[in-house]
């Protein structure tokens, strides 16, 4: 199981990557390469030339900007994992983290390259997905970005053009005190790609009332996706039939089969684990008295 | 020994010696090993299921950078003998490539030798090979109809054997009993899967004409089946048994790789090696495990008394036969549990298909057999509102009837299941388990209580064979151990065979160290090649401790009776009146004593001292017959395996009816398997079987579509238990020594996996008995148990409506 | 393609193709053959190394890709030849293995997890094991193994900073070259408890 033979440089700049791939479209970013290189073993993938990118310091951390936290595309999974200020603004992420993969692949895998494989169940894609993040993309025309919601086409399909590079990933923080976030999946293993993953966060006002709520769902269909949950909005989450709004948001979805489970599986989990996120969701933000950062 | 006197280094809890090289990361395995201008081989794979293969063009595979060799499977087959099958089916012919024909989808086609194993790949794409598709069969019971295409035309069909068995009087039993039921379970193929792939590397010098083989091996009578493969002389062949296997637990029997290296070795005058990638090790490494379809009935009483059993076991071997037919042979050891049944009436099936080739797994066909038997007996209880564990009791062996004859023809050693599953009760306070199981159902969780009674057959012979194949006579099936000790003192030991993780060098060093008094850890362990080794039939079958630690104890003994007569004769005195302690003899009369020191002096160094006719330094060896192996079989009956270890599982396990993902709240084992010699080796052998068991029973399966391609080739679909998988399993201790050994030892190499899945099974199917439903398919998939109860539950709801 | 990459406190140079994996490269090229090739597609764990102190796996990284990173094998770990680190000598108090072939990257994972945590909970060291998959032990000795080592290290109380062993003792431990890293600790600890092996 070794690689189709293939040439590797390694660019001193984004630009400099977004001209190398400009002009050759079978050459390939390599970041963290936990994807990409059981692919290239595999021969599944045959890219001309690897382009590595994981060392640009451009690309690289976490900060903070108007209302968002921006994490460059190479910073790695477990960077996340461990910063304080993604530990603050980003509950959602930090909940979702510690599913992917498992302690060696997230110390090398990143954020961007997990983005750009577009696994319809990586939890990462449905945690920007379901926060509505935006994914900066560079290429020699400059920065663009987009909402993940339209970057994320199909499974490993993205938006990505020959010559363009994920830059970063702009997560929006909700700043209202009384915040509650929600995590669940179902995956074989602990560690394997979910059959069905749910992603739920909610804002709450002093009186209990919904101000914001946000449900996503990943490994379902062939990409993560947000449900409809708007009718909570202005409601009182005690008293408010969350299974049921749940159920019906996911009764007709798209879902796939494979070798592991059937779409009907995927549609039942999809309502249990949608219903339990939200509630967990609902039930951390009640607890939530104090003032969010 | 001397049964009165203490133990002092059997039973204790001495660190394993082996671990200080692996934990140093010092192990040798086979890809370790350095062997100058080395070649490396890949294959190619066979896209089809069954194809005729029309043409190989090898020249623009040639002509890639590197390559030195390109080689098809006609060429081999000119050259060398067809592998070796188990039973009477000389029109099964199988080869380390496909010849003229690729029976199942993966088979290896063209081997390619170059100067890296990249290089090798490289060049593999290049070859171009036209296949004519032919029909194809998958499925089991579709291999076993007559109308279906076979594997191999030669011959005639698919059915490798179809033998019944009637032990006992089957129908009056049937006929006197209050109820009968029946039912199926299904066995799905899965495997041992050890983390390192099979390996091989040979180097063949033609002018001392000596092949060289270093491989992860674990199979009787390799050097013997590489020198009838390759038509040389077997004392050409030169296995090296100083290599450390990163596991087998029964797969590792790389023959058909070892012939393809070899031959190449040969042809080329350069040295080859075959690692298997894991592509090629999971596609067609022919290492999969059994595959099987159990349809039982049984014969019972109100009181829930088993009468008797009627199982037909149909077995899927894939593509070629080797030894894994055997694998329904074996089960007739302890086909009836640990239970007093009276009568059996057994029908044993064996198929090819278009699958890849199966091979012994752990335990040999028992566990899958086991999960058969005990299901039945949880349905016994099920069907007459019976306490599960009690309905075992009832039909449980005393522990004052062994030896216990059981109606196929083996007399079980020894055993106290009463007083096991006793204790395994108490320990974790049954009753409180069924109290939390019906606290977690009111709270809309699915909870079952998993229970499995069974027997470990170990010191493995070859009983089966002659039963299954009349033209084998075979019933010898020994192990050897030499001890030397040098002209300084120090003590080295053989062992004859390779060792994949069970701790040989510490069984043989504690063994010998016991009889001769002293310090196990002064003991030297060492691997001759296969031409300076004794006979050995290496670790299968449950059988080190019982006939490895029984050949060292003998080879000791002996040692030991010349030590004390030669003492004796110094002394001037019987041997009788002298008293070995600690390496000293010592006359209590005259008090005279002669320490280890003066016996080795003696012995190496002053031949006119020693009595007359004996020979001169200190060298023992011991080569031992398998207790209790000492006859062909006789009307379908046999002693199969010597000892029978016991095993009794009790298992909680707990999901969300809608998820369905099973969490296994608490997992206590009680386990008998007589003497421990170490106890840390059996403890690692119990908690890895039942993690394997965990796997076989919840993850891992091969899995082959309907257009006969395996689906389940990588890792990321044959999913291996990890740590999050396996639960804290606490072990419930027990010793019923085994009259039949030497320390009253008996197996624990298949220990835990042998009853796991079916208490597994049996916790998934008491979670989910309040639906009406079962599930009656290994492995038990997440959605498998999820869209039972949904399609239970919306069943309901119409009934309802 | 030339690397130079800094193995064990030295600095290596192969020449490789661009394809060649750092597990291979290890091998084959360095001759550090106690990382193993088991899945070489990322699962298994079997080949994992610490890259700049973080267990990492050598089958998902290319030589080219590696320079610049400490990256520690098994054969790193030992304090001196024929001598053992804390973590090592528990694996072998409780028999944390059989075949030997998954242990060089448990028992890296296990030395980076106390690294940072001395004080694991059992979840804490099945989360830091769960990347390697072993299929001999079921797991129980092992995660027995690195709450001994543990318990080993909270006992020993040797300072943080301070690496055993003279200084003319050859050291192939890249973290007590370093000086001050808690590999020393380890290796402290393992000097101060010799005798258990």
């Amino acid at each position: 199981m070794k690689p189709a033979p293939f040439a590797y440089v390694r660019p001193d700049s984004v630009a400099e990557a977004c001209e190398i791939l400009a002009a050759d479209e079978d050459a390939r970013i390599i970041a963290g390469g936990q994807t990409l290189i059981p692919m290239l073993a595999m021969r599944l993938a045959r890219p001309t030339k690897l382009v590595d990118i994981v060392r640009l310091k451009e690309l690289r951390g976490i900060r903070s900007e108007a209302g968002a936290i921006v994490v460059g595309a190479v910073t790695r999974q477990v960077e996340v994992e461990r910063s304080e200020l993604a530990r603050g603004a980003l509950p959602l992420l930090m909940k979702a983290l510690p599913y992917v993969g498992h302690p060696p692949t997230r110390n090398r895998g990143t954020v961007g390259g997990s983005i750009a494989n577009a696994d319809p169940s990586a939890e990462i894609p449905l945690v920007a997905v379901t926060l509505g993040a935006e994914i900066e993309i560079e290429n020699s025309g400059g920065r663009t970005s987009m909402p993940a919601d339209e970057f994320f086409i199909g499974a490993m399909v993205t938006s990505v053009m020959p010559g363009d590079c994920v830059a970063a990933v702009r997560f929006p923080v909700w700043s209202q005190p009384r915040l509650g976030t929600g995590f669940h999946e179902v995956s074989a293993r602990q560690s394997d790609f979910a059959f069905v993953a749910a992603a739920a966060q909610v804002a709450l006002d002093e009186d209990g009332r919904c101000i914001d709520a946000v449900v996503g769902l990943g490994g379902v269909g062939d990409r993560a996706q947000r449900i409809d949950v708007s009718a909570l909005v202005g409601q009182d989450v005690a008293r408010f039939p969350v299974s049921e709004l749940i159920r019906s948001a996911t009764e007709h979805l798209e879902a796939n089969s494979d070798l592991h489970v059937s779409a009907d599986y995927r549609r039942r989990a999809a309502a249990a684990l949608g219903a339990r996120a939200l509630e967990d969701a609902i039930a951390e933000a009640r607890a939530a008295g104090g003032v969010v950062q | 020994m001397n049964p009165a006197a203490p133990l002092k280094f059997v039973s204790s809890n001495r660190r394993v010696r082996e671990d200080r090289r692996f934990v140093a990361g010092q192990g040798r395995y086979v890809a370790d090993i350095a062997l100058e201008g080395l070649l490396h081989v890949a294959v190619v794979p066979s896209p089809h299921p069954a194809a005729r293969i029309v043409s190989i063009n090898a020249a623009e595979a040639m002509k890639m950078p590197g390559v030195h060799y390109v080689l098809t499977g006609e060429e081999l087959a000119k050259a060398t003998e067809p592998l070796m099958n188990g039973l009477d089916t000389p029109n099964v012919r199988r080869y380390p490539l496909a010849v003229g024909q690729a029976r199942y989808a993966g088979e290896w086609v063209v081997a390619v030798v170059a100067e890296t194993r990249a290089q090798a790949e490289d060049a593999a794409e290049k070859v171009r090979i036209e296949y004519e598709q032919l029909a194809y069969v998958i499925d089991s019971e579709d291999a076993f109809d007559p109308k279906s295409p076979p594997v191999h035309a030669g011959h005639g069909s698919n059915v490798l054997l179809d033998k019944t068995f009637v032990w006992g009087e089957v129908e009056k039993h049937f006929a006197e009993s209050e109820r009968h039921l029946s039912f199926r379970v299904v066995w799905g193929r899965n495997s041992t899967v050890p983390i390192e792939t099979f390996g091989v590397a040979a180097k063949w010098d033609p002018w001392r004409e000596m092949l060289d083989v270093w491989a992860s091996i674990q199979m009787p009578k390799y050097p013997d089946q590489i020198a009838r493969a390759l038509r040389i002389p077997l004392n050409n062949v030169r296995v090296h048994f100083d290599v450390d296997v990163g596991g087998s637990y029964g797969v590792k029997r790389g023959i058909k790789q070892t012939v393809l290296v070899s031959h190449l070795a040969r042809v080329l005058g350069r040295p080859v090696r075959l690692i298997e990638d894991r592509l090629d090790n999971m596609r067609a490494g022919d290492a999969h495990g059994p595959d099987r379809i159990f349809d039982v009935e049984i014969a019972f009483n109100d009181d829930g008394i088993v009468n008797s059993m009627k199982m037909r076991a149909l077995d899927n071997v894939g593509a070629y036969a080797g030894r894994s037919p055997f694998q329904l042979g074996k089960p007739i050891g302890a086909i009836v549990g640990p239970y007093k049944i009276k009568s059996v009436q057994y029908r044993a099936i064996s198929v090819t298909s278009n699958k890849a080739a199966q091979e012994a797994v752990r335990g040999f066909g028992q566990s899958p057999t086991n999960y058969a038997i005990e299901t039945a007996i949880d349905k016994v209880a099920v069907a007459l509102g019976l306490d599960r564990i009690e309905v075992r009791r009832r039909n449980f062996i005393r522990s004052d009837e062994f030896p216990y004859l059981i109606p196929s023809g083996t007399r079980y050693d020894s055993g106290d299941y009463h007083t096991v599953v006793a204790k395994v009760r108490a320990h974790a306070d049954y009753e409180g388990l069924i109290r939390e199981r019906d606290t977690l159902r009111a709270a809309g969780q699915c909870a079952g209580i998993g229970i499995a009674a069974c027997l470990e057959p170990s010191g493995g012979n070859s009983s089966f064979e002659p039963l299954l194949n009349e033209k084998n006579t075979t019933t010898t099936w020994m192990d050897s151990c030499r001890i030397v000790v040098d002209g300084l003192g120090f003590v080295t030991a053989t062992i004859h065979t390779t060792s994949s993780g069970q701790g040989h060098e510490t069984l043989v060093a504690t063994v010998i160290g016991e009889v001769l008094e002293i310090d196990p850890d002064l003991i030297r362990i060492v691997r001759p090649d296969s031409l300076n080794s004794l006979p050995s039939n290496t670790p299968v079958g449950s059988r080190m401790a019982i006939m490895l630690g029984g050949a060292a104890f003998h080879a000791a003994q002996k040692l030991k009776a010349k030590i004390i007569k030669l003492a004796a004769h110094q002394f001037g005195c019987a041997e009788q009146e002298v008293i070995y302690a600690g390496g000293a003899v010592s006359h209590g009369a005259s008090g005279k004593k002669l320490a280890w020191a003066e016996h080795v002096n003696i012995a190496h160094r002053n031949f006119h001292l020693l009595p007359e006719g004996m020979e001169p330094g200190l060298e023992t060896t011991h080569v031992m017959q398998v207790p209790t192996g000492t006859k062909l079989p006789e009307n379908g009956r046999v002693q199969m395996y010597p000892c029978h270890s016991f095993e009794f599982h009790l298992v909680l396990i707990v999901f969300d009816p809608v998820i369905g993902k099973p969490e296994i709240r608490r997992y206590v084992i009680g386990h008998d398997c007589g003497t421990v010699i170490n106890p840390h080796i059996v403890k690692g052998m119990t908690l890895g079987g039942i993690a394997h068991g965990i796997g076989a029973s919840l993850l891992e399966e091969f899995v082959y579509d309907s257009e006969g391609q395996m689906l389940t080739q990588s890792f990321m679909d044959y999913l291996l238990p990890s740590s999050h998988e396996v639960p804290k399993v606490e072990i419930v201790h027990h010793c019923t020594p085994s009259p039949f050994t030497v320390f009253g030892q008996k197996g624990s190499g298949e220990s835990g996996y042998l009853g796991s899945p079916a208490a597994i099974s049996s916790a998934i199917n008491d979670a989910v008995a309040p639906f009406g439903i079962s599930l009656a398919k290994l492995p038990i998939r997440i959605a498998a148990i999820s869209d039972a109860i949904a399609a239970a539950r919306e069943a309901k709801a119409k009934v309802k409506a | 393609m030339k690397v130079t990459l800094k193995v064990n406190g030295r600095l290596r140079t192969a020449d490789v193709e661009p394809r060649k994996t750092l597990l291979d490269t290890l091998r084959e090229d360095f001759l550090l053959t106690g990382s193993h090739a088991g899945c070489e597609h990322g699962v298994c764990g079997a080949c994992t190394v610490l890259i700049d102190g973080e267990p990492s796996r050598a089958c998902l990284m290319f030589a080219v890709q590696a320079d610049g990173y400490e990256i520690t094998t098994i054969e790193g770990l030992a304090p001196a030849p024929g001598e053992l680190s804390v973590v090592q000598d528990a694996f072998c108090e409780t028999h944390g293995l059989q075949c030997g072939y998954c242990t060089p990257g448990m028992i890296l994972s296990a030395h980076a997890l106390l690294e940072h945590n001395d004080a694991p909970t059992r979840e804490d060291i099945v989360e830091a094991i769960s990347g390697n998959i072993c299929r001999c032990t079921g797991y129980g000795q092992i995660v027995e193994a690195v709450e001994f080592a543990a318990e080993r290290l909270r006992k020993t109380n040797a300072p943080r900073n301070v690496t055993g062993g003279s200084d003319d003792e050859p050291s192939i431990d890249p973290a007590a070259e370093a000086g001050a890293r808690e590999g020393g600790v380890l290796e402290a600890a393992a000097t101060r408890q010799g005798g258990r092996q």
